[in-house]
């Protein structure tokens, strides 16, 4: 193993060593404020170390890891959005009791395990991702542990998550076991070398591995850990649950399938198929029917994750590009929602019924106005990136002519608009009655971080959704670059 | 750039106008004011530059152009460009955008900043459709005017606001989105076809598509396009809309959004879709005619006044509906003015009702009555309207009606011409009956209200000269119009279409080669309709397609100057002028 090659890794060693910076910090002396600013420099170093190794990509690092401009790019955005959802927690948690510091290590570790997915070119650093992500993220669920409802969410997350993953690694022995490869490269050669290789077993074993994505996905039917959690866990945790712990894994999900080329049985490509039409169409039916603005967001994030799904099954670099550029706006926009939320809840309890916002761009214009921005972003109104990600995605599905995903799509988004507009609705309703009770009980200061994450994201938000041509630009060069 | 300016100006009033509605509720309001004044003056400035050009058959397809780089890795262009037709709806929008302005006046209290920031937004983005000939900037634009329009109906409205704003949300939204899967699978097509990604109209019209393929397409086209306008039976979200909105929001839905539909025929189906508009003619003429007779006859039935006014839009874009499909030039004049005088006539009618509901705080028919006795002036002026409504000649209305009707007749649709008729006797009794349920009859409420105060005055007398105008001497509309006219008649005629390329020699449908009937000669004549001859025009003979792909084949690279672009896009299509005269110089 070459010094360059360990080299490459650089990022993910300056997240590790983050961490355990942070753990030794808390150890010396407990501020919150000393913990979120190492945090802050850690992430923004990974960050920029980005741009020092990639000069040396692609390149493979054992036999695990494949340092590539796909895999930095993904980097790139889990380290960004976390560094969002750090500054976010520092306005939340310093509004709740308890010690708040160890939540910044357990949030770098999962920044760490979504780095290592997204990296990954072989079944074992899969799961060596996986599990590192999934068991910060058992305990960020139940961070604020004295609480039912947190608590609840990380018990709830840690049973079906713990299940799940021993379905996907059911489902890679099987596949070992019939190629005797776990390398996603060598899956591919070895399916076209090995004709004679069961196809039961192969397709149980993508079957199980289908299922251990569906569930880090919320797919549909594997979506029902979902709402409990977004409405349980802490609203940064939630925020952070809803887009690096998905954005990472449906990175994932797309160099195993294209590199193994298992994605192009016809049998996956109709379980794809089906679960992409049962999570748009269950996520926007069901999200209609909440009364909860955070489930509202858990069930939407099914149905997008189902909008993706119809991009990756458009197949081809112009599929690859679509997926990035729709997870990206997503990222965007599901931060930016959660951060309002965040901004709104107060040490007694989240903001998350719809009643709260009642009235909301009277009291709060600016906080209401980026609430909005977000929100028609996810219904994909324009000027805003959601509008041009999902043309990009419908562009990508038309292109491949796969005509029944992008009418579903097309249908569902608009159960989807319905629920949206009800929460914009009540945030503009209460027109002649707004002296009538504010809420004072959920009108926290706008602290600093928070505000200015806000702000970033309402000006990225609106940047991609006027003037995509510079997004576009990046996502072609590397992500369409790589696969 | 003159036509940035006519999209920015609003959109910066509009910020203006939220920033100082915090200090002041009247300056957001001078400030909109002003914006739709300079936009207005902007128009007619355009108008007497490029008017006399447009009246010239085989001029440039457009008089005033901006073509910048916008997504190139997606062949998406920000590329305005105006002709006739756009040039006289985005009078019209300006128009009402001051009336809409002055409407909300005393009516708007409550958040005047936000309300204008919406309002002026509503008219960037329809300013933005009348003007944008790449199809993805269309459909920027044309999701960009419901948010506002939206948040109109939703805050301001009257008491089941939020029912009816998501309602005309949501129809509006989906089909939208058909639209937009039609225009993808064009897009994908005319990729496959000539390896280029553009979404640019004049690239896109010569696209070569399967009969089948290209009715499907045109049918999600046509759907956006009928929701908006709203055609039987895609209406439902229209009445709630429009009885809900505040008359701002009325006057700009009745006036411009519905209009935005009929444009989006003109402009996108006829041309790009000839086969399968005439093989879906039928449908659509049919359509047409049932909903000339049911919105009368609903508008007929009505109590709630708005919502009686809100009908009448149901069977006045009935008309325009039935001229754009009947393909001839009388059809799509008339199909023109009905679209001008409807705003204006109908704009008034929904101004009048909501001055009445200012004052009466009702617009139930039962409870207003002999109000003629309190408020002459306003009476006059709801009846003038109203005949304007009922296409009493002299008027705008009539000569669109009058021109669709002729047109409808020329094409040997005899059926429908009767029924049609028919339609017109019952707008009598729909545009009585409002003038007798409001004003008529003994003032048994004993209502005493305020009649016109001259703001509302200085409102109605401009569209009472303009519908005047329209009715007695339409000709400077006609020949705005005309170089566009004829450019959708040569694509709807078939005879350029790519499958007819070789076989063109054929002449297109005009006035001059249609066989009038002596009375219809005899008419015009009479100079009422003057130089409707047109000389110049002969049968256009075009090989067509390979050209046009030719054409298509520079997608401009992304780190071209505007300038250069520009000056490119001036040479190309200096070029592409000559496409179709090219053989009748």
């Amino acid at each position: 193993m070459s010094a360059t090659g360990w080299f490459t890794l650089l990022p993910l060693f300056i997240l590790g060593g983050a961490s355990i910076a942070v753990m030794i910090a808390v150890a010396i002396r407990r501020s919150h404020a000393l913990a979120v600013g190492l945090t802050l420099i850690g992430l923004a170093l990974a960050f920029a170390s980005l741009w020092v190794v990639a000069p040396e990509t692609p390149r493979q690092v054992t036999a695990l890891l494949i340092v590539d401009s796909y895999a930095l790019f993904y980097m790139g955005l889990v380290i960004a959005s976390t560094f969002a959802i750090v500054l976010l927690s520092h306005a939340y948690f310093e509004r709740h009791e308890g010690n708040p510091e160890e939540l910044y290590v357990l949030l770098l570790v999962a920044a760490l395990g979504s780095a290592v997915l997204v990296a990954s070119s072989n079944f074992i650093s899969f799961f060596l991702g996986l599990e590192i992500l999934s068991i910060a993220l058992y305990a960020l669920n139940a961070y604020l542990h004295t609480r039912r409802f947190p608590l609840e969410a990380g018990i709830k997350y840690l049973i079906l998550a713990a299940s799940s993953a021993a379905f996907l690694l059911f489902g890679m022995a099987l596949i070992y076991a019939e190629l005797g490869t776990m390398d996603f490269a060598r899956i591919r050669e070895m399916l076209t070398a090995s004709p004679g290789a069961s196809q039961v077993i192969l397709l149980a074993g993508s079957a199980l591995i289908i299922t251990g994505f569906g569930f880090k996905l919320a797919l549909v039917p594997f979506h029902l850990w979902t709402p409990d959690i977004y409405q349980g866990a802490p609203a940064p945790v939630a925020a952070f649950v809803a887009t690096v712990s998905k954005g990472a894994m449906f990175a994932l999900l797309l160099r195993y399938f294209y590199w193994s080329g298992s994605h192009h049985f016809g049998a996956v490509f109709l379980v794809f198929t089906v679960i992409a039409i049962a999570s748009m169409v269950a996520g926007n039916i069901l999200a209609m029917m909440q009364s909860n603005v955070k489930r509202v967001l858990a069930y939407s994030s099914i149905a997008h994750m189902g909008y993706v799904l119809v991009a990756f099954q458009a197949g081809g670099r112009l599929a690859v590009e679509a997926v990035t550029f729709y997870l990206v706006a997503y990222f965007i926009t599901t931060i930016g929602a959660f951060g309002v939320v965040t901004m709104l809840s107060n040490s007694e309890r989240e903001a998350d019924e719809i009643a709260d916002y009642r009235g909301l761009f009277w009291r709060r214009p600016v906080l209401a106005s980026v609430f909005t921005a977000m929100l028609l972003s996810l219904a994909g109104i324009p000027v805003t990136a959601g509008f041009v990600a999902k043309f990009y995605v419908i562009d990508a599905g038309a292109s491949s002519a796969i005509w029944l995903l992008v009418f579903v799509l097309i249908v569902s988004s608009v159960f989807g608009l319905y629920y949206y507009l009800r929460i914009v609705v009540a945030m503009y309703s209460g027109l002649h009655e707004e002296a009538a009770a504010p809420s004072s009980s959920l009108l926290p200061a706008l602290s600093a971080g928070g505000g200015f994450v806000l702000a970033v994201l309402t000006i990225l938000l609106v940047w991609v959704g006027v003037y995509p041509a510079t997004l576009l630009q990046i996502i072609h060069s590397t992500v369409g670059r790589a696969l | 750039m003159i036509l940035i300016w006519l999209i920015a100006i609003p959109l910066i009033a509009g910020v203006l106008a939220w920033f100082t509605g915090k200090w002041s509720k009247q300056a957001p309001r001078w400030i909109s004011l002003i914006a739709a004044s300079i936009d207005f003056v902007l128009g007619l400035v355009l108008w007497s530059r490029f008017g006399s050009e447009m009246r010239l058959a085989g001029n440039p397809r457009w008089v005033e152009q901006v073509n910048w780089s916008w997504v190139p890795q997606l062949g998406i262009r920000f590329h305005l460009a105006l002709d006739g037709l756009s040039l006289l709806l985005l009078m019209l929008t300006f128009l009402l955008g001051i009336i809409s302005v002055l409407a909300s006046w005393r009516e708007i209290q409550d958040k005047v900043g936000f309300f204008h920031l919406n309002l002026m937004w509503i008219l960037a983005g329809i300013s933005g459709v009348f003007l944008a000939v790449d199809l993805f900037l269309f459909y920027f634009a044309w999701e960009l005017m419901l948010i506002p329009m939206f948040f109109l109906i939703a805050v301001w409205g009257h008491e089941n606001r939020v029912y009816a704003a998501v309602k005309f949300f949501l129809f509006t939204q989906l089909s939208g989105l058909l639209m937009l899967i039609s225009i993808l699978a064009l897009y994908v097509i005319h990729h496959h076809l000539t390896g280029v990604y553009t979404f640019e109209y004049e690239s896109l019209l010569g696209t070569r598509l399967a009969p089948h393929t290209a009715l499907l397409i045109m049918l999600g086209f046509f759907v956006a396009f009928a929701v908006k306008l709203p055609m039987f039976p895609l209406h439902p979200w229209l009445p709630d809309a429009h009885t809900e909105a505040p008359t701002a929001g009325s006057i700009i839905l009745a006036g411009l959004l519905l209009k935005t539909g009929a444009y989006g025929l003109l402009r996108f189906v006829l041309p790009l879709f000839p086969h399968a508009a005439h093989r879906f003619a039928p449908v659509a003429l049919v359509l047409a005619v049932i909903g000339i007779l049911y919105g009368a006859v609903m508008a007929y039935g009505q109590t709630d006044l708005k919502r009686l006014v809100a009908y009448t839009s149901v069977s006045h874009l009935g008309f325009v509906l039935l001229g754009i499909f009947t393909f001839n030039s009388w059809a799509l004049d008339g199909a023109l003015m009905g679209m001008i005088a409807h705003g204006i006539s109908t704009g008034a009618l929904f101004m009048i009702t909501g001055q009445l509901q200012e004052r009466t705080h009702t617009r139930e028919a039962g409870r207003l009555g002999g109000l003629w006795a309190t408020m002459p002036r306003m009476g006059g002026a709801a009846l003038f309207f109203a005949m304007g409504s009922m296409g009493l000649p002299g008027l705008g209305d009539f000569v669109g009606e009058f021109l669709v009707l002729i047109g409808t007749y020329e094409a040997h649709l005899l059926g429908l011409t009767i029924a049609t008729s028919i339609g017109i006797l019952f707008s009598t009794f729909y545009a009585l009956r409002f003038v007798q349920a409001g004003f008529h009859g003994p003032n048994s409420n004993n209502w005493s209200v305020q009649d016109l105060v001259p703001r509302e005055v200085v409102m109605l007398v401009p569209m009472v000269a303009i519908l005047i105008w329209l009715g007695i001497y339409p000709q400077p509309i006609f020949n705005t119009f005309r170089s566009t006219r004829q450019k959708i008649e040569q694509y709807a005629s078939l005879h350029v279409g790519p499958q007819q390329a070789a076989q063109s020699g054929r002449a297109a449908t005009t006035i001059d080669t249609l066989p009038s009937p002596p009375w219809g000669r005899g008419w015009l004549a009479a100079g009422v309709f003057t130089s409707r001859r047109e000389p110049g025009l002969r049968p256009p003979k075009v090989a067509y397609a390979p050209e046009l792909q030719r054409r298509s084949g520079s997608c401009p690279q992304a780190g071209e100057g505007v300038a250069e672009i520009v000056q490119k896009e001036s040479v190309k299509s200096a070029q592409s002028a000559d496409l179709i005269p090219e053989n009748t110089k």
